[in-house]
């Protein structure tokens, strides 16, 4: 059971963020860490891999700067190595540039099984994973919150809007998962130093024959201007000492919904 | 170019198109001239009626999908369509599970990007330019194509208000589902649907939501007990979904729902900008957290810094003897 993994590396959303004035496109420096949404993926894959007895985890990646920080922790894991594209040429690409490098590395690879998150939390487009399917040629199941695998098979549990579905389709197959399918592990300290040497394959664009067909070459829309929203001034703050429900009962009375 | 045509995915549920379709719809009649739906499912005989009052002049019907699910069966049809000649020059998907399956697989069938999260759409005849949240949605972009039409735009819900038009019901035409390969073997085998009281979550007057500040799965019964003593729904941060207190469909923010309602009631809730992005349309916000420096604080028109376990419990006391 060999399972490809799709993360990305993003700026720590702690820190504050910001767009180029200029660009227009997410100012991406100084230290990237691994996507909190596909560290579910990680864990997802490590376990299905543990389940069937054997086979790999591949992390693929498109970042740049030749980052490896949010790799590491996805080796640290226990992912098995990890293919990385960095190429000044993919700055500004859109998710259907990034699914077309993505499935060119995946190719390679050839898994059973593909996982990422159902949406980045930087990006939130939540198309790359599809588009990565339909360029593959491959099934897709997104929203999992329950991953099986048995007999060429893999049975999702997939979230709807009035409960959940079960879905089933033959391997190879692209799902993704949202943050309820696993608990992640935290990288033990013996992972942490076994990825210092796990194998980091990194790839240009030319290496995936897309020269020309991604990055700003590729792209096909463009922001014409970035403003300030309006923001909600916050109101008045009452501090409980005892009697504070009978100002959200005013307040309610104000509203006629009492 | 002139923006003439514009299709709308009218996605259904319970029989009835879902209310981002007729919001589309609705902002699609201002755009163009001719707007029409494209369904699947085996109802566009019983949906014609209300595209049609909601602006749609003709359906285009994928029909029963087997079993399948909608992705491929549905981008594989739109594709065929446009292949045969019929192109549209914008496409509306609305931000739900099967819209952004068909958009990302159409996007690819098409060799075209697609525009995602969208909150506003205008155009002037000729462009489109679409309106994004970034940043939780302390700021607002402004995109526009420069491919190739059809222009897919993915538009989260809530983003338009939808009015009927007093259109007839629209004719219904069938599309033929091409020959998908492996991609179209993604099958349902059992839908499970959770129970639901009250108004549903994004259609509701007032929703009441909690979050991690409950404590416990049980204190959420207190959230439950304001909802239905103001008639109102009853929603949740991702952190209680995650930790399985409550089941997704109750979800708000970013990857759950986006609610507009009268009032918005949030308890034990911190205010992480993914969560505030679905809810911060509110018209008004009452916000119960212990910590002063709260960020949902900042949006809230009446905070109050106290214990949900001793605030919610005699406010529902108040309300109670109120009768
Ligand atoms: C890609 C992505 C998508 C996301 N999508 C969503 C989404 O759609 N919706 C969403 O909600 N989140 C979403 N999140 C998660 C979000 O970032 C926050 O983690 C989440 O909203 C926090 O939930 P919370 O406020 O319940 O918990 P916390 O942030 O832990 O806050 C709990 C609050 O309760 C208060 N509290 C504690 N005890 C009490 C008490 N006794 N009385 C009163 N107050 C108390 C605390 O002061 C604190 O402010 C997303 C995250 C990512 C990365
Ligand atoms: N640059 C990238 N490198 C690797 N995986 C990515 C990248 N961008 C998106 N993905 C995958 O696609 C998922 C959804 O991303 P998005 O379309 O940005 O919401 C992510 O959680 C990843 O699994």
């Amino acid at each position: 059971m060999n399972v490809v993994v799709c993360v990305k590396q993003i700026p720590d959303p702690a820190a504050p963020q910001a767009l180029d004035p200029q660009t227009h496109n997410l100012v991406r420096e100084g230290k990237l860490i691994l996507d909190d949404s596909d560290s579910y993926g990680v864990e997802m894959a490590l376990q299905l891999a543990e389940q069937a007895g054997g086979g790999e985890v591949t992390i693929v990646s498109m970042a740049p700067n030749g980052e490896t920080s949010g790799l590491r922790t996805a080796l640290a894991m226990g992912a098995a190595k990890a293919i990385l594209i960095s190429d000044e040429a993919l700055r500004g690409s859109d998710a259907l540039s990034t699914a077309k490098v993505l499935a060119k590395a995946i190719e390679r690879v050839s898994p059973d099984l593909v996982l990422a998150a159902t949406e980045s939390t930087d990006g939130y487009t939540g198309t790359t994973p599809v588009q990565v399917a339909e360029l593959l040629g491959l099934p897709s199941i997104t929203f999992a919150k329950k991953v099986s695998i048995a007999g060429g098979k893999v049975t999702v549990e997939r979230q709807t809007e009035a409960g959940y579905d079960e879905v089933e389709c033959p391997l190879p197959a692209v799902v993704t998962v949202t943050a309820g399918v696993v608990e992640p592990r935290y990288p033990s300290f013996k992972g942490i130093m076994a990825a210092k040497s796990k194998p980091v394959d990194q790839l240009t664009v030319a290496d995936l024959g897309l020269e020309g067909q991604v990055g700003s070459a590729g792209a096909r829309q463009a922001i014409t201007d970035v403003a300030d929203a309006d923001t909600r001034q916050s109101g008045e703050i009452v501090v409980d000492e005892g009697d504070a429900h009978e100002r959200v009962v005013q307040f309610l009375e104000q509203l006629k919904l009492v | 170019m002139s923006i003439d045509k514009i299709w709308v995915l009218a996605e259904a549920a319970d029989g009835s198109p879902i209310s981002s379709t007729l919001e589309l719809l609705t902002q699609a009649r201002s755009m163009a001239a001719t707007v029409e739906a494209v369904t699947w499912g085996g109802d566009a005989a019983a949906l014609a009626g209300e595209l049609g009052n909601y602006g749609a002049s003709a359906v285009h019907d994928v029909g029963d999908l087997g079993g399948s699910l909608p992705g491929a069966p549905v981008a594989g049809a739109i594709a065929a369509l446009i292949a045969g000649g019929n192109r549209p020059d914008v496409i509306l998907v609305p931000t739900t599970y099967d819209g952004r399956d068909i958009a990302g697989r159409l996007s690819v069938k098409l060799d075209l990007p697609v525009i995602t999260n969208v909150v506003g759409l205008s155009s002037d005849g000729d462009t489109v330019t679409s309106e994004h949240g970034v940043f939780g949605g302390a700021q607002l972009v402004h995109a526009q194509f420069t491919a190739a039409t059809p222009w897919i735009f993915i538009v989260r819900a809530k983003s338009f208000t939808a009015e009927p038009s007093g259109g007839g019901a629209a004719p219904v035409s069938a599309v033929a589902v091409p020959e998908l390969g492996s991609t179209g073997t993604a099958t349902v085998l059992q839908r499970h649907v959770e129970e639901r009281q009250g108004p549903k979550l994004d259609e509701a007057d007032v929703v009441v939501s909690g979050g991690r500040g409950l404590g416990s799965a049980e204190a959420y019964a207190l959230v439950e007990e304001l909802a239905k003593l103001l008639r109102g729904a009853a929603g949740a941060s991702r952190a209680i979904v995650d930790a399985g207190w409550v089941p997704y469909s109750h979800q708000v923010g970013q990857t759950g729902k986006t609610v507009k309602p009268t009032l918005y009631l949030a308890l034990g809730i911190s205010g992480a900008t993914q969560h505030m992005v679905g809810m911060k349309g509110s018209k008004n916000i009452v916000a119960i957290n212990k910590d002063r420096d709260a960020p949902i604080f900042s949006i809230a028109d009446l905070g109050i810094v106290g214990d949900v376990h001793k605030v919610v419990p005699k406010l529902i006391e108040a309300l109670k003897a109120r009768g």
